[in-house]
């Protein structure tokens, strides 16, 4: 993705005083395919990771618009139950883990070096071995839907005993594709705290880094945290199945609901691990065009913290309908309720730097609008849910689909796509159409509403999830989501076309085109293969 | 690029993080149970052997606590489990401190044998803790042959301790058809 | 200048002004007809309106800002980034409204988690893809299995408004009654649900859970299950019918012989 330029140093505008370039052996990149297979560049493995990124969130799309199309009328029409099944399955695992973590993986591959002053990546080598991976698992994971017996079917969450006993043959390939990927995102965690931990340009202190840099460092310890806990499920799942032992099946002595101890041990980390780098993007993008310092810096970084460390405390919010014993359920509940806090407080110090701000509505910040309105909406649904009574008749309703689907939307998404706009220019050296941002903004934003706001309806009305098809009194609201659905999905192919017709024609961008505060914006666009060889001057302020 | 020496260093320790924390998964499974039992909370899978020291729960006869706990003895028969499976008594009244004796009655009506494996659950899941199992036929596995029957004692004592405000419990067995898991073990070891 | 919150605002009003109004476009959660629903109703709608005035106070200052404060209109940036006591109060304030709310879900819940003293015992097993249900001590118990006929779901035939929601032999239960429910299943997990009764219980293999409900009125009351259990998930719904006590003690007496002489 970005412009070549052989030889980039000479473009430097700011590398350090010293001009003389020690760098021997630094030549432009490979040629060809074998430049991509063998990069250890951060801004090229950045480039792998967002296109992959973009390509399974059009594939995880299109899934979710097959299963749209099945639920526009009430009655079976297009799909079978167990294809629906694989097909919201393999939708969440696609959207979790195919778009939206390499999306954040690859903006923190391509900026966090360029954020900090540093030449690459801590580890470039194993940078590679941790995007290479991923092409790999995912097309194991897509290759198990025309397996025999079909692929998952059981849901992203895999409960069992329904996906171990009961699982189809295609599970214990389901199960190696989890092991790759979580192998991808520890690899790349630890190149990340390693690079933000050693490599930071001298003068560029904890308390002076980036949001972005503090999020996703908070997001790699997490990662490393809770990506091994997945993996230990998933392998007592294959040897539930294939070993002879009873983790998970009751007969053998073992709990179903140990499953799902462990499995949202890591899973509720999980979400944090995919909205936090969002919130270090809204803590960039929102002061540039606000023309103001993001308001609380501090507490911005000491309240992501507190969240990944809660996070860890609250994972059986997601088990109340199990029998859990009241004092669990009570504790549960107040540690859900708690961690609201910290999430308000960011959301109150982004207004506050807005407020009395002078604002400007380019792209970026439109999407960062969205963010703020739809994703406290999010929050909201969360705080409802959090609340034990009232969750029991949320719970695996539409209501928790559309207030995961109005945080990750919004918030994890509407983050990687302001991202995108906001660097696309030091990217590629190419300024995008405002127009057609704005276009793709607006029916985004709509169309996600259309989408999702009649899911709260549908599960207060008693519409459960996972279902392909349900009783008449919610067939209108599900005619509404479905359109909705398609529309958004359109929005993305505009995105696509904008994306790429920025990188082959957009008009020439300059450095800074948004007069921000950052390092990244002080190297030319598009950014030269290699950047700050030597350790930039660190200004004054950096956010 | 040379990789900066104190690298190696992060590298090293989040990849002993990492490690660690794959094998908290699996020390998750006993950390599990040590705080079910230790807790008494979600007390309801508890395949605990006979309770040794079961005389540390009988109490003497004059001190016998005037208060009736009525126990109901439930079945659930798991998937492809077609046996037989009853209680000798659905109800039954107790007084905590007294230990007590019941059975449950299984007979294979299937044409071929099969090994059976039951397993208790008790609600509610704060009085698990205070159900103590003498003897119970849910200790071991069970095999019966084609149309064999079989009377399958269970032995228990309810714990003094048991909460003043509960007067009901619910003992429930699932019964699952661990034949072929048997077979498979023997091949293999 | 953003039709978003306008959008919000209007549907949150439709949501608070339906439920009554448009029974085919239900918007809110049910009340129910039992008081642990309604409590479940009351608690859901309090925190609905502690967030619906939380967000109008947050949005009204951002989109202030969006209004006046902008650059295309002059507008001149201020410079503060940061005031602790401001940041004090706007952490103090929620958890406050936090420890609020936490008082009566608290009470609530304990409510929910005493079964003592009920006056029936309902067993219900979940299967793939049916539920059975055994009166405890009475000597009844039968599978309950979706009614709709293939020929709807296949499009072939037109859909019968229960269509997916009706059963073969509904669970019959009285009012005035309180009711323990024991959950359990024979394969994978599923889950008990009636909304009007304020009852959502995972049924798991090997396990037995407990719920209860006491029944205001007499009617028929939908479910469905709540756990996804395979292909069939959506197709094993639940229906309750409430009876008198006397009634239901007719009833029950008929199945008893009934099934003592099959």
């Amino acid at each position: 993705m970005s412009s070549i330029t052989v030889d980039g140093q000479h473009n430097g505008s700011i590398e350090g005083h010293n001009h003389h370039h020690t760098d021997a052996g630094h030549h432009g990149p490979a040629k060809g395919i074998s430049r991509w297979l063998f990069t250890t560049n951060h801004k090229d493995i950045g480039t792998l990771y967002l296109w992959l990124s973009f390509i399974l969130f059009l594939v995880g799309g299109v899934m979710a618009l097959a299963v749209r199309a099945e639920l526009f009328k009430p009655g079976l029409q297009l799909l079978d139950p167990n294809l629906y099944n694989q097909l919201v399955t393999m939708h969440g695992l696609i959207m979790i883990f195919g778009a939206v973590m390499p999306a954040f993986t690859g903006l923190a591959n391509w900026m966090i070096p360029l954020m900090i002053g540093a030449p690459d990546m801590a580890l470039p080598r194993m940078n590679n071995w941790s995007f290479w991976i991923l092409p790999f698992a995912f097309t194991i994971l897509a290759s198990t839907l025309f397996m025999d017996g079909g692929g998952p079917n059981f849901g992203w969450t895999f409960y069992a005993p329904l996906s171990t006993t009961y699982g189809p043959k295609s599970t214990d390939f389901f199960i190696f594709s989890v092991h790759l990927m979580g192998m991808s995102s520890i690899m790349g965690a630890i190149n990340i705290i390693a690079t933000i931990f050693n490599l930071r340009a001298p003068g560029m202190t904890m308390m002076k880094l980036p949001l972005f840099v503090w999020t996703w460092l908070i997001t790699a310890f997490l990662l490393i945290a809770v990506m091994p806990v997945l993996a230990g499920a998933v392998t007592m799942m294959l040897m539930d199945r294939h070993f002879g032992t009873s983790f998970f099946d009751a007969g053998g002595g073992g709990d179903p609901v140990m499953f799902q101890h462990i499995f949202w041990f890591f899973g509720h980390p999980e979400v944090y691990i995919i909205i936090l780098p969002s919130f270090g993007i809204i803590s960039e993008i929102i002061p540039t065009f606000s023309r103001k310092r993001l308001f609380g810096y501090a507490s911005m970084v000491y309240a992501t913290a507190s969240i990944a460390i809660v996070s860890f405390s609250v994972w059986a919010h997601h088990m109340f309908t199990t029998g859990l014993a009241l004092g669990a359920q009570l504790y549960f509940m107040f540690a859900t309720m708690i961690v609201a806090v910290p999430t308000g407080v960011k959301i109150f110090n982004w207004v506050a730097t807005m407020f009395k701000g002078a604002l400007s509505f380019e792209t970026p910040m439109l999407f960062c609008l969205g963010f703020l309105v739809m994703f406290t909406c999010g929050g909201f649904s969360g705080l409802m849910l959090s609340i034990i009574p009232a969750d029991f008749q949320y719970h695996d309703t539409y209501f928790v689909v559309a207030h995961f689907h109005y945080v990750l939307i919004p918030g994890a998404i509407f983050g990687a796509i302001a991202a995108v706009y906001y660097w696309l220019p030091k990217w590629c050296g190419h300024m995008y159409s405002e127009t057609l941002g704005k276009i793709h903004f607006w029916l985004s934003a709509i169309s996600l509403n259309l989408t999702f706001f009649p899911m709260h309806f549908l599960g207060l009305a008693g519409m459960p999830r996972r279902i392909p098809d349900y009783a008449l009194q919610f067939a209108d609201f599900n005619k509404i989501v479905s359109i909705g659905s398609f529309i958004f999905g359109a929005a993305q192919v505009l995105f696509l076309y904008i994306v790429i017709k920025t990188i082959r024609s957009g008009a020439p961008a300059p450095a800074n085109p948004w007069n921000a505060k950052g390092l990244e914006w002080t190297v030319p666009s598009p950014a030269p293969y290699h950047t700050f060889s030597t350790p930039p001057m660190i200004p004054a302020e950096t956010h | 690029m040379r990789k900066p020496p104190s690298a190696k260093k992060t590298v090293r320790y989040l990849v002993i993080l990492a490690l660690c924390m794959f094998g908290f998964t699996f020390a998750l499974v006993p950390l599990y149970d040590v705080l079910c039992k230790a807790t008494g909370l979600n007390g309801k899978v508890d395949l605990d052997g006979p309770i040794v020291d079961g005389g540390r729960y009988r109490i003497l006869p004059e001190e016998i606590p005037n208060r009736i706990v009525t126990i109901e003895f439930d079945v659930t028969h798991n998937k492809d489990m077609p046996w037989i499976f009853k209680p000798k008594h659905t109800t039954m009244q107790v007084r905590p401190g007294v230990v007590n004796s019941t059975s449950y009655f299984a007979k294979n009506t299937t044409e071929k044998t099969m090994i059976a494996q039951a397993i208790p659950s008790i609600t509610p899941g704060i009085v698990a803790i205070h159900f103590k199992k003498l003897e119970c036929f849910c200790f071991d596995q069970q095999l019966l042959h084609p149309g064999q029957e079989a009377e399958m004692p269970l032995r228990f004592v309810i714990d003094p301790a048991f909460p003043h405000d509960i007067h009901r419990l619910t003992l429930s067995y699932t019964l699952f058809d661990m034949t072929d898991r048997i077979k498979e073990d023997q091949t293999r070891g | 200048m953003s039709l978003k919150p306008l959008q919000t605002g209007v549907a949150f009003v439709l949501a608070f002004l339906s439920g009554n109004v448009w029974a085919d476009y239900t918007l809110n959660m049910t009340r129910g007809v039992t008081s642990i629903s309604h409590d479940m109703y009351r608690l859901h709608m309090t925190i609905f309106w502690v967030c619906v005035v939380i967000g109008i106070a947050v949005f009204a200052v951002m989109f202030y800002a969006i209004i006046y404060h902008r650059h295309s209109i002059g507008a001149k940036a201020a410079h503060f980034h940061e005031n602790t006591t401001v940041e004090i109060i706007w952490t103090i304030i929620p958890v406050l409204i936090l420890v609020a709310m936490a008082v009566p879900a608290t009470k609530v819940l304990i409510k929910m988690n005493d079964t003592t003293d009920s006056d029936l015992t309902i067993k219900v097993t979940g299967y793939q893809w049916r539920w059975e249900y055994e009166y405890m001590g009475k000597g009844v118990r039968f599978l309950s299995n979706l009614a709709t006929p293939a020929e709807q779901i296949k499009n072939r035939d037109v859909k019968n408004p229960l269509y997916l929601l009706e059963v073969d032999k509904p669970l019959v239960v009285p009012i005035g009654k309180k009711i323990r429910f024991l959950t359990t299943a024979s394969d994978v997990i599923h889950s008990w649900w009636v909304p009007a009764l304020g009852i959502k219980k995972d049924a798991i293999p090997g396990s037995i859970n407990e719920a209860w409900a006491k029944i205001e009125k007499v009617g028929i009351y939908r479910g469905q299950c709540a756990e996804l259990c395979g292909v069939n998930h959506g197709f094993m719904p639940i229906v309750v019918d409430a009876r008198t006590p006397e009634a239901f003690e007719e009833w029950l007496s008929q199945q008893a012989k009934k099934d003592a002489q099959s």
